[in-house]
């Protein structure tokens, strides 16, 4: 099978995530729901989930979601992960066979906590820690991909329509307080499983419509700090990108915002002087994660998310609240048919990112 | 009257259904169906629910009616008719418009009227009631944008960086646009009575659709803005 980057072609794609502030967990029935409107903007080479507070029972453990090529490639990771993790769970994904989702690889999944010894050894916190199992896995053990990473919350993706993929992974029996969901039209890559949205790293996940032509300015500057982009695939530069600015600087997501979707000088001088001072700062410093050409974003992590437009808005969006429930999609029928009746919808501008925080220890 | 139940019609379906059906039809429970009567001389299409994108793409006669909003491209190289939309409009509504007529009672997206152009007596009127995203008139070559700003809060009637390209047509601000700026290569400058002899019908037909007092909506600043130059791309080339 062509995996990306192995093939080029010169994208459409859909967005739409759902999420209660008052961390009240639903079925993904709703999110998968969001999809069939939104039908035409795939073409089936891809569709995926991302969905937080899922697996409550194990929140305390690592949950890797990880796709194999071979039986081989399952040996060896099992082997990587039992030297530096107690494995609490380890257990095929389960799915469902039906005839518009084929070819799949073999889905596995394990609960982990890092072994304190061999933490206590690397001088490492146990994220980074474990994010470095990640980047480990996927460049050197042949066969195997973790494509997800974070506690209680998973990826699931695959290549076929999204509405097929949600029905593939049974998400209808999950439950989780937001969910984020992507249907995908690749235009640069040929659409492997693994290159499927979301984009994961812990618990940081990103859904993306668009097309980064900063691609390769963002992934030597990433890479710089032990990230290894391996799919040639934009999306998965903002996925570290995310991880990098909001787990290891402490940044917040509003800071993110000001980073990759900066806005232009000519914007920046007219705003007050604080505001000059922070803007001329980011965009000094983070010159290099300025992210440039057309995108709509929902980047998800734990207990909130954040929605964005690139600063042209040059990919549609729009956002709704009711209640506690807020909703991000591409377009606004997605919206509707989550929730037909809505308190507000609005349209961000480009560069304004939504930002969503659920309740302080409601997640 | 005439009508058709759109739940789960693909939209090629629907149009079909649409263009068999009776000169004056409604569409109910429409649910992001895109290109809804995609280059239609002569219906007269009640739309209720949230059409998909590019409603109305080259339209050429017909008369749609939007009870709700419209999300992108609506009236896309859109040729003759009307469309009158309720609610609000997303992103690049009357893209490359040539001629007719397209309502709006709430905000619009960004890129309203985006290569607009016109041709001897087909005059394309884009009409926005309430306020609007950046890059509005973005490479504007012909007709007219009209922008009233209806909507009671402080944002801006426009984004940032309007008229970026305009090159032909005229675009009305009801508004001083004091905090506005405008590119070089156009003149922004408060419209005279001759200037709004352009626009004055087509804001009494607005009032009439939507319900609002006409003589209130005209008594009040408007700027108009136009190119300053007929040909502005002449200093990119080698004379010759």
């Amino acid at each position: 099978m062509t995996r990306e980057g192995q093939f080029r072609n010169p994208s459409g794609c859909a967005i739409a995530a759902a999420i209660s502030r008052d961390g009240r967990r639903f079925s993904a029935d709703r999110i998968i729901k969001s999809m069939i409107p939104m039908h035409d903007r795939s073409n089936g080479l891809g569709g995926g989930f991302a969905g937080y507070g899922i697996y409550p029972k194990y929140r305390d453990f690592y949950a890797f979601h990880l796709f194999y090529d071979h039986r081989q490639a399952r040996r060896e990771v099992e082997e990587y992960l039992k030297e530096r993790y107690e494995i609490v769970l380890s257990e095929e994904i389960p799915t469902r066979k039906i005839p518009e989702i084929t070819d799949e690889p073999i889905i596995w999944r394990y609960f982990l906590a890092p072994l304190r010894s061999v933490l206590r050894s690397a001088q490492l916190d146990e994220k980074e820690f474990t994010a470095r199992a990640v980047m480990h896995i996927n460049t050197v053990i042949d066969g195997a991909y973790v494509f997800s990473s974070g506690k209680n919350m998973g990826a699931f993706k695959a290549v076929g329509f999204p509405e097929d993929v949600g029905r593939f992974y049974q998400l209808e029996t999950y439950e989780g307080y937001a969910w984020t969901s992507h249907g995908r039209y690749p235009t640069n890559t040929p659409g492997w499983w693994g290159g499927s949205h979301p984009f994961a790293l812990l618990d940081y996940t990103v859904v993306h419509n668009g097309e980064i032509s900063s691609y390769d300015a963002n992934r030597r500057f990433i890479e710089m700090f032990g990230y290894k982009c391996t799919l040639q695939t934009d999306t998965e530069v903002m996925a570290y990108i995310a991880d990098f600015l909001m787990r290891r600087k402490g940044m917040t997501p509003e800071e993110m915002a000001e980073i990759i979707a900066a806005p232009f000088w000519s914007t920046i001088d007219r705003k007050r002087d604080e505001d000059k001072a922070r803007l001329t700062y980011l965009r000094t410093v983070f010159s290099s994660l300025l992210m440039t050409g057309p995108f709509s974003i929902v980047v998800g992590y734990t207990g909130g998310l954040m929605a964005l437009n690139d600063r042209l808005k040059l990919r549609s969006m729009v956002a709704a609240e009711r209640d506690d429930m807020v909703y991000i999609a591409s377009e606004e029928t997605a919206v509707r048919i989550m929730e037909p009746q809505v308190d507000r919808i609005w349209s961000p501008s480009g560069g304004e990112p939504v930002i969503v925080r659920v309740k302080d220890g409601a997640y | 009257m005439f009508s058709i139940e759109a739940t789960s019609l693909h939209h090629q379906a629907l149009n079909e259904r649409i263009r068999a059906g009776e000169r004056e039809l409604t569409v109910e429970n429409v649910l992001g169906q895109r290109f809804i009567a995609a280059g239609m001389s002569d219906k007269r299409i009640d739309i209720h629910g949230t059409p998909g994108n590019a409603l109305g793409a080259y339209l050429d006669g017909a008369v749609i009616n939007v009870f709700g909003n419209a999300q992108d491209a609506v009236g896309d190289t859109m040729n003759a008719g009307q469309i009158n939309v309720f609610g609000n409009i997303g992103d690049a509504p009357g893209y490359a418009m040539r001629g007719g007529r397209i309502y709006v009672k709430g905000d619009a997206g960004y890129r309203a009227g985006i290569h607009m152009k016109a041709y001897r007596d087909h005059i394309p009127v884009l009409m926005i009631g309430g306020k609007t995203g950046s890059f509005l008139g973005e490479y504007q070559a012909g007709g007219i944008i009209v922008v009233l700003g209806l909507a009671d809060d402080d944002r801006d009637i426009v984004g940032n960086f309007p008229c970026t390209g305009m090159h032909g047509g005229r675009m009305f601000l009801r508004s001083s646009c004091e905090r506005i700026r405008f590119p070089h290569q156009v003149t922004a400058r408060p419209a005279s009575p001759e200037d709004m002899n352009a626009v004055t019908e087509h804001i009494r037909t607005f009032c009439d659709i939507f319900g609002y007092d006409a003589e209130w909506v005209l008594d009040a600043d408007f700027t108009v803005i136009t190119p300053d130059s007929k040909n502005p791309y002449q200093q990119m080339y080698v004379a010759n």
